[in-house]
């Protein structure tokens, strides 16, 4: 198979107004991916779909993921001269990375038996821009991944044929599979090993008023934790 | 081929001054159904006895999976992969350990690479045989095909109960080899379960292969074209009896599975007896590569050393990860941010993927005869909804 | 009532003597019907049981049956989701009485292994009461053989008059538990305060 410069290039050639961005994969055995416009994605899909060369006609996987908004702290050694001493400093730059939702899709191709390409595709943010082309008019596999991906993260696929919830029950609100979901609090107390469990539980109880009670029931728990 | 055929119309048939004969019957079947195989549920829209509309509900076994994948570590997943779905937790195992191997670059030693074959290709065994239990059973042949299905099963799980401890929830395989070695008797063993296992499939073959209740109710019945099981992401034994010749055992050669000499068996018509056809001679193919596997089987070391269990933390990175699984290709896709806990956690289930046409090859068929063709399928609900 | 010794002795003559809730008994506890009824890993030991093996037909169990109307035993084999939990009371109202039902393995105890999913009901006692509870992930077959053998003795033992007679012979008590419903986040109500609350810690 080609590049995935190679890949690139042609794409651009053929779809017009298309650009793309090759993202990296720090995983060396990791493949990287093709990081799509939203409203090109469909174009570019056909492309790949059509082409050839490339021919994948087969999308093996559709996934979901969310990235909140967060800081991403990175340290960078400066160098300061302070009262004519030269040192080494370490500093902290923040930036602000901004949420969206993404769907990632690994094409492969049946025919020729090569792929994975991975393509990308970005929503504008997490809360109303959550629109993305769905691609299962081009390959019918897509359908029911498309629809989970829906449910559980709330992309919303225009084009897709019958975007429902999936596995959750239609009253249901909420996409459960965002990092920032917090689930119904319906745990029982019990001493378990997991400790976001047990700190779940533990907010079923009455709130200490006696410090000292609080702490023979917190060494109890661990008593019966490590038996 | 590729325009969806979810917004058909419901038409009823007509009299001549065309008001609809008859009415159209709803039926919800299942999630507490016996030929669902398990809590799956179809909305089923009849004309008469004739599959008019068919829309599957999912859910019903929804368990969380990914999103409890994403707050516990590498290790600690591999035994929810285990309940992924449960006929095949050895390959389940595989696929998760083959993706964090690519992820974390892992070596896996020879004696290991043997044993991973030899339990995939005992729980392809043991999954088809079930499933051809299961789906003659759904055709109405109570009980008798089932016991000899799970007559031979339980002898598997014993092998596998013996080397890992537990019948179905194996939870054998780790990042970089096995857990634990087999032993010589072991082997021997598990030669003579694979050695009786032809005979077995003889015998089964004379109740059910030229059967002529089977190939009245299979042969044409849920035709499949090839086109359509491409574009629908069809993977296995269902891909390949439609005429695709798409094994990743072949294509990807992960593993060892380019030193093996098999068949790849590929259907014509796509219609259930394919599929079945297909299954059986798979297992005879399995066998061969069991076999062979069982005869080379180095000696060795079963872990790599550099695999480290506790602490374990992959670099950042992305990679996807796929095997042959009875079912199809099981993949499992991991993103990591460099911490103790994969960031995202994704299975690929084969089966839920399989029941995207089920619909297309339900219509015009009669009530009974889809669920035929759900048995055919060889779905497990624990994966399809996860 | 007859006593024990008196009965042995009548035995060893040829002669049976028994009371009638000893002989009604003894018929119901050895022919305990269970619902086909498999939500998930657990079902698959469940049917292995009934298979070749394991053979639940010793313990005249043998006959699952598809409708809940004709079922005494509800195998509670699986995870019980909270979509699946509404159907689960639904089907254990549709049973007649008097039934029974075993929780086989952690899933269907307390949640088991996943316990932390959103989706996941934390034990189906929460809703329908339980009369057996089978450890194990999954229990072997021979722990559901077990289970079946504890239900027959607890069947055994069961009085047909008296005040503490089981809840099927007692006509004013409600045999069908209300079903929840699908709410916004979680099933309404969570559980049944009736059957269930949250265990109490002494300090
Ligand atoms: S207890 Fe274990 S085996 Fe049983 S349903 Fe739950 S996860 Fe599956």
């Amino acid at each position: 198979m080609e590049t995935l410069e190679q890949i690139k290039a042609r794409i651009e050639k053929s779809v017009p107004l298309t650009k793309l961005d090759i993202l990296p994969n720090e995983c060396p055995l990791g493949e990287r991916s093709l990081l799509v416009e939203a409203g090109r994605a469909f174009d570019v899909a056909k492309f790949l779909r059509d082409d050839a060369q490339l021919r994948l006609d087969y999308c093996s996987n559709v996934t979901g993921v969310d990235w909140p908004e967060t800081v991403i702290k990175t340290k960078v050694k400066k160098k300061v001269v302070v009262e004519g001493v030269e040192k080494e400093v370490e500093e902290t730059i923040e930036t602000l990375r901004s949420g969206h939702l993404e769907v990632v899709y690994h094409l492969y191709s049946m025919a020729l038996k090569h792929g994975p390409i991975v393509l990308r595709l970005r929503t504008e943010n997490r809360a109303d821009k959550t629109h993305l082309p769905s691609l299962t008019p081009l390959w019918r596999g897509a359908e029911f991944q498309e629809r989970e991906i829906f449910d559980l993260y709330g992309v919303i696929f225009d084009g897709h044929p019958d975007l429902r919830r999936i596995l959750m029950w239609d009253e249901f609100v909420g996409f459960p599979m965002r990092k920032d979901y917090v689930a119904p609090d319906d745990f029982e107390y019990e001493p378990t090993p997991h400790d976001e469990v047990l700190v779940e539980a533990k907010k079923h109880y009455p709130v200490e008023v006696d410090a000292v009670a609080a702490t023979t029931a917190n060494n109890l728990n661990k008593e019966s934790m490590n038996p | 081929m590729n325009t969806p055929s979810q917004q058909f119309e419901v038409k009823p048939k007509l009299d001549e001054s065309g008001s609809p004969i008859g009415e159209l019957l709803e039926i919800s079947m299942g999630p507490h159904h016996p030929s669902t195989h398990g809590v799956f549920r179809m909305d089923v829209v009849l004309d008469g006895e004739t599959v008019v509309k068919l829309k599957p509900v999912f859910g019903y076994l929804h368990r969380n999976h990914e999103k409890i994948g994403e707050n516990i570590s590498y290790l600690a997943s591999m035994p929810y992969t285990d309940r992924l779905d449960y006929l095949c937790s050895m390959t389940n195992n595989w696929a998760y350990a083959l993706t964090v191997e690519k992820l974390a670059g892992l070596a896996v030693p020879e004696r290991a690479e043997y044993i991973r074959v030899i339990m995939a290709e005992l729980t392809r065994l043991q999954n088809h045989t079930c499933l051809i239990g299961f789906f003659v059973q759904d055709m109405g042949a109570l009980g008798t095909p089932m016991m000899y299905a799970f007559r031979e099963r339980e002898k598997i799980l014993d092998l596998f109960e013996s080397v890992s401890g537990a019948r179905m929830m194996c939870n054998y395989m780790r990042f970089g080899g096995v857990r634990v070695d087999v032993s010589d008797e072991w082997l021997a063993e598990t030669k003579k379960v694979v050695g009786d296992y032809g005979k077995f499939l003889d015998e089964f073959e004379t109740f059910l292969t030229e059967n002529e209740i089977l190939l009245a109710r299979t042969q044409f019945v849920g035709v499949m074209p090839k086109e359509l099981a491409i574009s629908a992401s069809i993977t296995g034994p269902m891909l390949r009896a439609a005429g695709v010749n798409y094994d990743l055992r072949k294509v990807d050669k992960y593993g060892i599975y380019s030193r093996f000499d098999f068949k790849v068996p590929v259907g014509e018509h796509g219609d259930i007896y394919d599929r079945y056809m297909v299954r059986v001679l798979e297992m005879r193919e399995s066998i061969k590569i069991l076999t062979r596997a069982l005869a080379d089987i180095p000696a060795g070391p079963v872990m790599d050393p550099k695999a480290k269990l506790r602490g374990f933390r992959p670099k950042a990175g992305e990679v996807y990860g796929r095997v042959e699984g009875p079912k199809g290709e099981l993949g499992f896709y991991l993103i990591s941010d460099g911490s103790p806990n994969p960031y995202r956690y994704r299975v690929r289930p084969p089966s839920f993927i399989n029941l995207t046409i089920l619909e297309d090859m339900c219509l015009g068929h009669k009530i009974s005869d889809a669920v035929v063709i759900l048995g055919s399928v060889d779905i497990v609900l624990g994966e399809v909804d996860r | 009532m007859i006593e024990a010794g008196l009965k042995n002795e009548l035995q060893k003559q040829g002669v049976y003597v028994t009371s009638l809730q000893e002989l009604y008994n003894w018929g119901r506890a050895n022919s305990v019907w269970p619902l086909t009824f498999g939500l998930a890993c657990c079902a698959i030991e469940m049917m292995a049981a009934s298979m070749a093996r394991f053979d639940l037909a010793r313990f005249g169990a043998e006959v699952f049956r598809p409708s809940p109307r004709q079922a005494d035993l509800m195998i509670v084999a699986g995870t019980v989701t909270k979509k699946m939990a509404p159907l689960v009371v639904r089907l254990y109202n549709q049973m007649p009485e008097p039934k029974y039902v075993i929780a086989m393995g952690a899933c269907a105890i307390s949640g088991g292994p996943f316990k932390q999913g959103y989706n996941v009901l934390k034990g189906v006692d929460r809703y329908i009461p339980v009369d057996v509870a089978i450890p194990g992930c999954p229990p072997r077959p021979e722990a559901l053989l077990h289970a079946i053998m504890t239900l027959q003795e607890k069947i055994l033992n069961q009085k047909l008059t008296g005040p503490d007679r089981p809840r099927h012979l007692k006509a004013e008590v409600e045999g069908a538990y209300p079903v929840p419903v699908y709410g916004r986040h979680d099933l309404e109500p969570p559980n049944n305060p009736a059957l269930w609350q949250p265990p109490a810690i002494k300090r």
